[in-house]
């Protein structure tokens, strides 16, 4: 291009949202910490309940705070907008709520994370949102699933715990063929990674509680609009073409053009579900956020050196880590993930069950808990944790192994990783 | 709402609101490559004001079909036969970087049409650079580029939206990207070409208000201060800290000016 150029990923993750506090000159983003606002007068307050003015009203529908995160998220994917939640799992719902309604029908991806699985195949249905769940390495599986009254397709970028990569230009081209948005849970790669909506992806969630945060100290969430689905077209959506009555008359499409989606989401989604974000968290998310690129090339350096060490252990079944050659989706991974693969990744132990604990009692560096995306490394082992009830076969069922060990790969000297794995590896398999 | 206008489908902003031929009027129009959306907080608003507010696309723009007419005054025609249509008495009249000329132009043809003029974002001339022009004839992407770069404060970037969470740069971005092949650059060729502003100021009786970004990099505002004291009736807004699309860099200092310009 022969002219001016866009400001670059790092320097966004720094600054996106923010600029010096007009009133402080505060360098750092002020936590608003208020749940209102004072109106300057009469008409002006009219005018922000009416949305015929700009500016805040209440803190469950926008803070100042949790603006800044959602502007500098915007950015980081290139969208048109985005709004903050309570949770990941809080950005899901609404991020679909904002979609669907009784009778209702979604496609998504079954390598799912185990609360969104629960939230498409138990909690949904309650509501009449029925989920046909489809293999993510097949994409005609989703064209295959597509109904009449299917208002959505939804993935993660890469699946948990088989490392599975979606090629999310393949399915965004089936969603859009077939008239539906393509919703991406990007958690696991965050846009240091991977942009989904410049791969085709109109609508990207994430739960900043993980990588984004990266210090595992403030759960939150986020819907980004990409802005380039067109409702009009579509004819799925009527929410999205009419004026609404329940939400000041607006006609979204209409009114708001590639901003629709983002502004019902805020002003239905926050204003009825309620589940925004605190501005304390949002503050800590953003300290997260200012560091990201930085933090994910170490992790993902990391989860290469060790997946790579892991795959050469005579205690190890498996290592399923897009990163390596053998992986299934190595291909697709190099091409969607050039800079890393991330850093969550699975490994089968030899010894099943059994093995499964005696390693993880034995790890002192890693710790032992249900999360990812800490700067410090995590583990878990399902079969004797979140999936304990099971027995082989139905764990099997669901894709998981006895000896099957999850591991989020954090920010620590990888010598001194590769030297807690031995010690436990050692330790299990006596 | 949507009229069939000189034969084509023709797309008016009202917020969801009937026309009164009673009311007070105003109208907004866009600039290049952009539709009626960028007024959509000032439409609501004079609308629930007691007020016939109208932002349309201008003919190729938006959601109103044929091709995008490619020049300043027949934009202006164009649009004042549009006000006849709609049988709107005299209007506020806005108009934004392009649609400031077509304002512009319109006023000094049809003097007795409008009773206000505000110019957003005004040049003149409005001279488009070589490389801009030369991308746009293309319809290559780096022609949405610079309009959505140039086409703010540099701050733009870094954010600040005062609609909270909207990205003020890829709002911006996704609306050029959605313009249809060769209308960002009959836009721009119509700004470049036109000739007539000195004559149609000479013309316009009605009061003007130029509202200008201090930081504009499109149509730097030294231009358009010198403009000013062509009109009989004029006077200067400068929002402070902002580009040339201050309708989304700082919407609530332009409602402002805006109302104040406007309002009847």
């Amino acid at each position: 291009m022969s002219g001016p150029r866009y400001l670059g990923f790092d320097t966004l993750s720094l600054h996106a949202g923010q600029r010096p506090d007009p009133a402080t000159g505060s360098r750092a983003t002020p936590i608003y910490q208020t749940t209102s606002y004072v109106f300057d007068d009469a008409a002006r307050a009219a005018g922000l309940f009416a949305v015929a003015r700009a500016g805040y009203v209440y803190s469950r529908i926008a803070n100042p705070t949790v603006s800044v995160l959602e502007e500098r998220l915007a950015a980081l994917e290139g969208g048109v907008g985005a709004v903050a939640t309570a949770s990941g799992m809080a950005a899901i719902h609404v991020a679909i709520a904002t979609l669907v309604g009784a009778g209702s029908h979604i496609v998504s991806s079954r390598a799912l994370y185990g609360g969104t699985h629960n939230l498409f195949a138990y909690t949904l249905p309650r509501f009449g949102v029925e989920t046909s769940l489809v293999d993510p390495r097949d994409p005609a599986s989703f064209a295959a699933a597509i109904r009449p009254n299917t208002k959505l397709l939804f993935a993660e970028t890469v699946g948990n715990p088989r490392g599975e990569v979606l090629d999310v230009e393949a399915v965004a081209n089936i969603a859009h063929a077939a008239g539906v948005p393509l919703i991406i849970d990007a958690t696991l790669t965050t846009p240091a990674l991977m942009q989904p909506i410049a791969l085709g992806a109109d609508v990207v969630v994430h739960s900043l509680t993980k990588f984004i945060g990266g210090h595992g100290i403030a759960i939150g969430g986020a819907v980004i609009d990409g802005g380039r689905f067109d409702w009009e077209a579509s004819g799925r959506f009527p929410q999205m073409i009419a004026r609404d009555p329940g939400l000041n008359e607006l006609d979204f499409a209409e009114d708001f053009g590639p901003a629709a989606y983002i502004m019902r989401v805020r002003l239905e989604g926050l204003r009825d579900f309620g589940a925004s974000l605190s501005p304390h968290n949002a503050f800590h998310l953003l300290q997260g956020l200012e560091t990201l690129p930085l933090r994910m090339r170490r992790h993902c350096d990391n989860a290469q050196a060790i997946a790579r060490w892991l795959a050469t252990q005579p205690a190890v079944e498996q290592v399923s880590y897009a990163g390596l050659p053998n992986h299934p989706d190595h291909a697709l991974a190099q091409r969607l993930m050039p800079k890393g693969c991330g850093a969550v990744f699975s490994f089968v132990l030899k010894g099943g069950r059994a093995a499964g604990r005696k390693f993880i009692d034995a790890l002192q560096v890693f710790s032992h808990l249900a999360n990812v995306g800490d700067a410090k490394s995590l583990v878990i082992h399902p079969a004797s944790t979140t999936h304990a009830r099971l027995d082989a076969e139905a764990l099997a069922r669901a894709g998981i192994s006895e000896g099957l060990v999850r591991l989020s790969i954090g920010l620590e000297d990888a010598q001194d990783l590769i030297d807690d794995l031995a010690r436990a590896l050692n330790a299990s398999q006596k | 709402m949507e009229i069939v206008y000189q034969g084509q489908t023709t797309y008016v902003q009202t917020a969801g609101y009937d026309l009164d031929p009673a009311k007070p009027s105003v109208c907004f129009v866009h600039g290049a490559g952009m539709d009626h959306a960028v007024w959509t907080l000032f439409v609501r608003y004079f609308a629930r004001n007691g007020y016939n507010a109208i932002a349309p696309d201008l003919r190729g723009h938006g959601r109103s079909a044929g091709a995008a007419l490619t020049s300043i005054e027949a934009c202006a025609q164009w649009l004042l036969g549009l006000l006849d249509a709609l049988a709107l008495g005299a209007v506020g009249l806005a108009g934004h970087s392009m649609g400031s000329l077509v304002g512009l132009q319109a006023a000094a043809d049809g003097a007795d049409r409008v009773r206000a003029l505000a110019l957003l974002g005004f040049g003149y001339p409005m001279a488009v650079g070589a490389p801009l022009l030369d991308a746009a004839r293309a319809d290559d992407h780096a022609a949405v580029d610079m309009m959505t770069i140039w086409g703010h404060d540099f701050g733009a970037q870094i954010g600040g939206h005062q609609v909270p969470g909207l990205s003020i740069t890829n709002i911006t971005k996704r609306r050029l990207e959605a313009a249809r092949p060769g209308v960002i650059y009959a836009d721009l060729n119509a700004c470049h070409t036109y000739t007539g502003g000195e004559a149609a100021a000479a013309k316009i009786q009605c009061p003007v208000t130029l509202i200008l970004g201090d930081r504009d990099r499109m149509t730097p505002v030294r231009g358009a201060r010198e403009f000013a004291s062509r009109f009989a009736h004029a006077s200067v807004e400068m929002i402070p800290g902002c580009g040339h699309g201050m309708m989304e860099e700082k919407p609530e200092q332009t409602h402002r000016a805006l109302v104040k310009t406007l309002a009847s």
